[in-house]
């Protein structure tokens, strides 16, 4: 089976890095055509590898269906009773998961619970390599689990990453730094898939951070600038910062279920079940879940951690295709469909998930109307949009993963197409283009198709995602639900305006140029960007288009779609994630045409700042602005305050308290000593030596006098004692 | 006969001895004090020794030992008399008074 | 057999004999030290790893023990071994010799004079060395007090500006503490009747000591050992010590004198007085975290890019100290693989930091001015990849020990469980891993200002020397191992693992 050595896909680009670092500056293309032929044969081997799964998924729906038939018509009621099947209807009409508290596949005329035969399961490939315990499951594994999820990922991660390497071939070229740039590419994607391949929260871990720390280097990729270094300081310790709430849930989790295994806990948990079978502790299961929620939080730039990714537009604009829009953001996502059905047994967790995602999906898509640097624009539609993925994720599996692998294609199309344009003018502000349609063709009609899927326009990609996430928020949401189908309509038009805002602005009417906002200060003459660069936006244009017919809401194309190939197993599959409400459906593409249509009618005569109207709005124009306050909060309040308030009040604490203490401990201990020699050494004990002398001599010069030298003295003091002693002994006697 | 006689007379001997040596300021008027008093203690151990009695047998050991100090005696006058003539030589007097190099 | 009885005195004392023949080079041919050095550390290097070599991985125990008789009068014996625990500490302080005496070739600190700088550092080997491998406590005072003397001279002579008042700092400090250590150590024997810790080891652990009896010499051994390594708020020694030592000083006072501490709880402090332990280990917990989160802030306040790495060492050293808090098998893992990490990034940044010195003649951030990647590109590049090595980036060695010790602090032994501390720990657990993040705050902020941005006209001319030839051949094994070991951290543990499994087997069960 290729999928054994599904392992080779992360090894790949981890080859070329290391190919890169020792031989890079010496090849031809320096270095970049290992990156190129690394991830090259890497989407290759995802290609065999998502076939093998997909089609064993597909098999297994098909048994499954079987098997409930056959069982069905060995029943005695058939027929009469109202929830058994017609011949010839499957099982997965109409199925319905409900979406939370899952016990298993039910019909939905029914909500009975199917039963899975044994020896029917989706595709797993789930292998590892222990490198040593510790003991209390502290298991260290490299590992595979090669399932729907991943193979999906796998696809999107190579496919995207290849388009963006041949893309920097050109975007690059003259950079001094180029072999370390494509370097730091294959780095990340190793990274990148080192996460997506893990079996194990650890090995999970690590790759979430070396993907975090390839993001840093990346966006300090030109760091001689100020902001940029600014830039990439606040992305990693944003995304580092929601990392404690990972590596805190990583550990909880380790702690409830006693290992790392993504498999054992997923098995555990949703029997209910923790370390020494134990009855799972809801409560603990929630504090875990929330914690790794929060790292998603951090790395899909959710709200309110969402600051760090426009910012983080100052590092090469390739890579912010490939990292902050397609893949390495989705890592949030990734993470919460990765364990999902631990994720369904708490249903606080996943409304915590709604509402965080429903914020971000509304509030940020305003932050791209007062935008004029245009991969800013796209930023926060990208934030926006990964709220709506993790708001589908709180409704259903198949939804979010699904708009997280349409947005990958034509997010990182419209990211590529943006960089064609700055590879042009020179420049990222929109100020600086306008006319371009007519110089870059083929720039232009790509980036209307990514615009056109990214507004949701029938039948581009995005359109069928975001149908499957609103109409999955209606039918089966419940209030949250609801409320996320409202706001995430709502988005959907602001979305589109906001678009029509940035093509009208870039492409139609004349070119502006000169308005002193060049990269470089040279201005730009613009011209169709190199075939390089060319082909890869004309190829990733196909999937852009087309990819969302591969999970087209109808009956007939159901189950073998791709909720089938991506399932996470048969229990959580959704036979038909989301019923097509066609109503819904023109209504919501309804509201996209009318945001692009009044986008382009009200920038069609675009001429200068002051006179956009979102630059007009008073407060509501400060509020979008200074983005919510919350780049004030984090970098002049808090930043601010630990940087340059409470370290150095702590380091005079340490110089001048504890330090002072050890210092004085030191000094008062010489002063001491001081004391003790002047006053009790010198005066006393000294004082006494010498006391003892001169009281000798004092007495001496008292008694010398009886040292006449006169004899006659002597011998009468002589005589005196015999007689006194005379007396004594006589007295005695 | 009665030793109260010779013992009177040793201590009247002895203190005529004792106020030469202590009031004469003649270094040799000292000396021949110093030797009455000698000769007081001399009279003295005759006088006891002529009381001892033993069981049968004459004993005479103060009369010897009398022997013994008046023998020293004539030496210590030799070496005083040395002395006092030295020191005359040394000072040009023999006033006792006068030799007081041992004072503090 | 000739090797398993002689092979640890053996490697013992090549620095000393080493250090002796240094020392009868004559004046006027100094720089014959520098061979001579080398030769020596390289051998003690080779013996080590010979020792490593013949290691019986899979036991528990002591292996190559030694124990004649020594100071009869007082009952002290010549007892050594090395066990699990002992081993990578062992191992490590050799090869940081070994590279210290090949820098040395690159760079002396003023005055010079290498003879004796060697003869010190090779003295200063057979003490850290002996500290690991004694198993008597009077065997062990000695080799601990043996390390200050060559220290003191380190600091005083071939110091910074303010050399005198760090070194006298150093040696004060420490001997301060190492008293009411020496008082514990003699009360044990008082109490015990022996100065041997494997028999005091069985006799902690069958119960054979009181508890208060207990409290009162784990407060003594505390102080010696906290103040070692240093814990919060014993640390002020630390800074000015580090600022002011020579770099090959900084580095083995980073690299192994203050794993001399941490090795001393986790070998005698805990073992021979666990239920002491469990009374103080709360304590100690809060005070790691306390040092993790404050060193941090203290970091971010430096300008001094010396002063910076060592108050690192106070947060890194927190890290180890609340892996032993928790009293479990993970805990102390990690603590020891905190200590060899730590002991190889830490070491490796200060090599960095002193060939800036060396170059710049400052340590001075703003006098720096940034632009190091513009200067010397290879020495940024490895300044940032060990930055990042020292802020815990999985893949490399600072994140198995320290996020193997977040892991034992949210499930402590269970005897603490059951006092009532679990949840005071997880909070330090919280605290410690917003401790990571702060960590990778100021390491930022340091890349910030050294590596990036443009560098001065004044530097751009100064004619500044890349790394050069004689330091790549000192830094490779280091980065070599700071990946080894943070992709393969079972290299350390499966080491460790049997004997701290016996030694913690009175906490687990």
């Amino acid at each position: 089976m290729i999928s054994d050595y599904a392992w080779v896909i992360p090894a790949l680009p981890a080859l070329s890095a290391v190919l890169i670092m020792l031989f890079g500056k010496h090849m031809k293309g320096k270095g970049a055509e290992f990156g190129i032929a690394a991830l090259g044969i890497a989407f290759l081997l995802s290609v065999f590898v998502a076939v093998e799964v997909f089609s064993a998924n597909v098999q297994a729906v098909a048994d499954l269906e079987e098997a409930l038939h056959s069982e069905e018509g060995g029943g005695g009621e058939e027929g009469e009773t109202e929830g058994a099947l017609r011949p010839g209807q499957s099982v997965f009409d109409g199925v319905m998961v409900a979406t939370t508290g899952l016990d298993g596949l039910r019909l939905a005329a029914e909500g009975e619970a199917i039963e899975i035969p044994e020896g029917i399961s989706s595709f797993v490939n789930d292998d590892s390599v222990s490198l040593g315990t510790l003991g209390e499951g502290f298991e260290l594994e490299a590992g595979q689990r090669v399932d729907g999820l991943a193979a999906m990922m796998f696809l999107l991660v190579t496919f995207v990453s290849l388009m963006v390497h041949i893309y920097s071939v050109g975007y690059m070229a003259g950079e001094p730094r180029y072999t370390y740039y494509f370097n730091l590419l294959s780095l990340f994607t190793m990274s990148m898939l080192l996460m997506v391949i893990a079996n194990n929260m650890l090995q999970l871990l690590v790759g979430w951070e070396l993907v975090g720390v390839c993001s840093f280097l990346l966006i300090g990729f030109y760091w001689e600038g100020r902001s940029n270094q600014s830039a990439a300081q606040k992305a990693f310790l944003t995304t580092k910062f929601g990392d404690i709430g990972l590596m805190v849930g990583v550990v909880s989790l380790w702690a409830q279920f006693g290992t790392f295994n993504i498999a054992q806990i997923i098995d555990d948990a949703t029997h209910g079940l923790q370390a020494g079978g134990q009855t799972l502790d809801n409560g603990w299961l929630t504090f875990g879940l929330i914690s790794l929620f929060i790292g998603a939080i951090g790395k899909s730039a959710q709200f309110p951690l969402q600051t760090w990714l426009p910012d983080a537009m100052a590092g090469p604009t390739p890579v912010s295709a490939l990292i902050h829009a397609a893949t390495m953001v989705t890592a949030g996502i990734f993470l919460v469909a990765r364990i999902y059905p631990v994720y369904q047994q708490s249903q606080a967790a996943l409304n915590v998930i709604a509402i965080i995602g429903v914020i971000t999906l509304f509030a940020m898509g305003f932050l791209a109307l007062v935008q004029d640097d245009i991969k800013r624009v796209l930023a926060y539609s990208t934030v926006s949009q990964l709220g709506y993925m993790v708001a589908a994720l709180a409704f259903s599996y198949t939804a979010g993963i699904f708009h997280l692998f349409t947005h990958g294609f034509f997010k990182a199309l419209l990211f590529l197409a943006s960089g064609s344009v700055i590879h042009a003018v020179h420049s990222n502000n929109m100020e600086d283009m306008g006319g371009l349609r007519k110089y870059m063709p083929a720039t232009f009609w790509t980036w209307i198709i990514g615009t056109l899927a990214l507004a949701a326009v029938f039948p581009l990609a995005g359109f069928w995602s975001k149908d499957e996430v609103l109409a999955g928020a209606f039918t089966n949401g419940g209030y949250t639900g609801t409320v996320v189908w409202i706001l995430g309509g709502l988005g959907g038009f602001i979305t589109a305006f906001y678009m029509a805002r940035a093509t009208t602005m870039t492409f139609f009417g004349d070119f502006r140029g000169h308005s002193g906002h060049s990269t470089d200060g040279s201005v730009g003459t613009p011209h169709e960007s190199p075939r390089s660069m060319k082909w890869p936006l004309i190829i990733l244009a196909v999937p852009a288009t087309l990819i969302g017919l591969i999970n087209l809401p109808f009956e007939r194309f159901h189950p073998t779609g791709f909720s089938a190939w991506t399932m996470f197993s048969l229990e959580y599959f959704e036979g038909h994630p989301a019923e097509f409400v066609v109503p819904l459906a023109i209504g919501s593409t309804l509201a996209a045409l009318l945001g692009l249509a009044l986008g382009y009618l009200m920038y069609r005569r675009y001429r200068e700042p002051a006179r956009d109207p979102f630059n007009n709005m008073g407060l509501a124009t400060t509020v979008l602005q200074r983005k919510y306050f919350l780049d004030d909060l984090y970098s002049g309040v808090i930043m601010h305050t630990i940087r340059d308030r409470i370290s150095p009040a702590i380091y005079w604490m340490n110089d001048n308290v504890i330090d002072r203490f050890v210092y004085l401990a030191g000094s008062s201990t010489r002063a001491l000593g001081g004391g003790l020699y002047r006053v009790v050494d010198q005066k006393g004990i000294d004082g006494f030596v010498n006391g003892a002398g001169s009281g000798a001599s004092w007495t001496g010069g008292l008694i010398k006098f009886a040292q006449s030298g006169n004899v006659q003295f002597y011998a009468g003091a002589m005589f005196i004692g015999v007689f006194v002693f005379a007396v004594l002994f006589a007295a005695a006697a | 006969m009665q030793a109260v006689f010779p013992l009177f007379f040793g201590a009247l001997l002895f203190c005529t001895g004792i106020y030469g040596v202590l009031a004469r300021r003649n270094a040799v008027l000292v000396l021949m004090s110093v030797e009455m008093m000698l000769a007081a203690v001399t009279v003295n151990l005759v006088t006891f020794g002529s009381m001892a009695v033993g069981a049968g047998d004459l004993i005479l050991t103060g009369q010897i030992f009398a022997l013994f100090v008046i023998a020293i005696g004539a030496a210590e006058v030799g070496v005083g008399l040395a002395i006092i003539l030295l020191l005359y030589r040394n000072r040009a007097t023999v006033n006792i008074d006068d030799a007081d190099l041992m004072k503090y | 057999m000739f090797w398993s009885d002689w092979a640890i005195t053996l490697t013992l004392f090549t620095p000393l004999l080493g250090a002796l023949a240094i020392a009868l080079i004559p004046k006027r041919s100094e720089h014959a030290a520098l061979p001579v050095a080398l030769v020596v550390s390289v051998l003690g290097f080779l013996l080590s790893l010979g020792i490593l070599a013949g290691y019986d991985f899979g036991a528990s125990g002591l292996q190559y023990e030694v124990n004649i008789p020594w100071i009869e009068a007082v009952g002290a014996n010549y007892h050594i071994g090395i066990d699990g625990i002992s081993l990578p500490l062992f191992v490590l302080s050799y090869l940081l010799t070994f590279l210290c005496s090949v820098y040395a070739y690159h760079h002396i600190e003023e005055p010079g004079n290498p003879k004796a700088f060697l003869a010190l550092m090779l003295l200063l080997q057979t003490g850290m060395a002996g500290t690991f491998i004694a198993f008597d406590l009077i065997l062990f005072f000695v080799f601990w007090e043996l390390v200050l003397v060559p220290m003191y001279f380190m600091i005083g002579v071939w110091g910074g500006p303010r050399r005198e008042y760090a070194a006298v700092k150093f040696f004060l400090y420490t001997l301060f503490g190492s008293v009411f250590m020496l008082v514990a150590f003699l009360a044990l024997r008082f109490t015990a009747g022996t100065f041997d810790m494997i028999e005091l080891t069985q006799m902690g652990q069958a119960g054979a000591l009181g508890l208060t009896f207990q409290r009162l010499a784990f407060l003594g051994v505390f102080l010696g050992f906290a103040i070692k390594v240093p814990m919060w708020p014993f640390h002020t020694w630390l800074p000015d010590a580090h600022t002011e030592a020579p770099t090959i000083g900084s580095v083995l006072l980073a690299g192994i004198l203050l794993k001399m501490g941490t090795y001393g709880f986790v070998r005698i402090a805990i073992p021979i007085l666990p239920d002491a332990a469990m009374d103080y280990a709360p304590i100690i917990a809060i005070l790691s975290v306390i040092a993790i989160i404050y060193g941090a802030l203290c970091c971010m306040a430096q300008t001094d890019l010396k002063r910076l790495i060592a108050f690192s060492s106070v947060g890194h050293m927190g890290f180890v100290m609340l892996g032993i808090a928790t009293l479990t098998p993970v805990g102390i893992n990690a603590a020891i693989f905190g200590m060899i990490a730590h002991g190889v990034i830490t070491g490796m940044l200060f090599f960095v930091v002193g060939s800036l010195k060396e170059r710049y003649h400052t340590r001075d951030m703003a006098t720096i001015g940034g632009g190091v990647l513009q200067t010397m590109p290879k020495m940024a590049a490895i300044f940032t990849f060990v930055s990042i090595a020292s802020l815990g980036l999985p893949g490399l060695a600072g994140f198995p020990g320290e996020f193997a010790a977040l892991l034992s602090a949210f499930r402590p032994a269970p005897g603490l469980a059951d006092d009532g501390f679990l949840t005071l720990y997880r909070v330090l657990m919280v605290l410690a891993a917003f401790g990571t993040v702060l960590t990778a705050g100021y390491f930022l902020y340091m890349l910030q200002r050294v590596n990036m941005g443009s560098a001065p006209k004044r530097w751009l001319n100064a004619g500044l020397a890349d790394v050069s030839v004689i330091e790549w051949g000192t830094w490779l094994p280091l980065l070599a191992m700071t990946l080894l070991l943070g992709v393969l951290p079972f290299l350390v543990w499966n080491i460790t693992t049997p004997d701290v499994t016996t030694l913690l087997s009175y906490f687990t069960g």
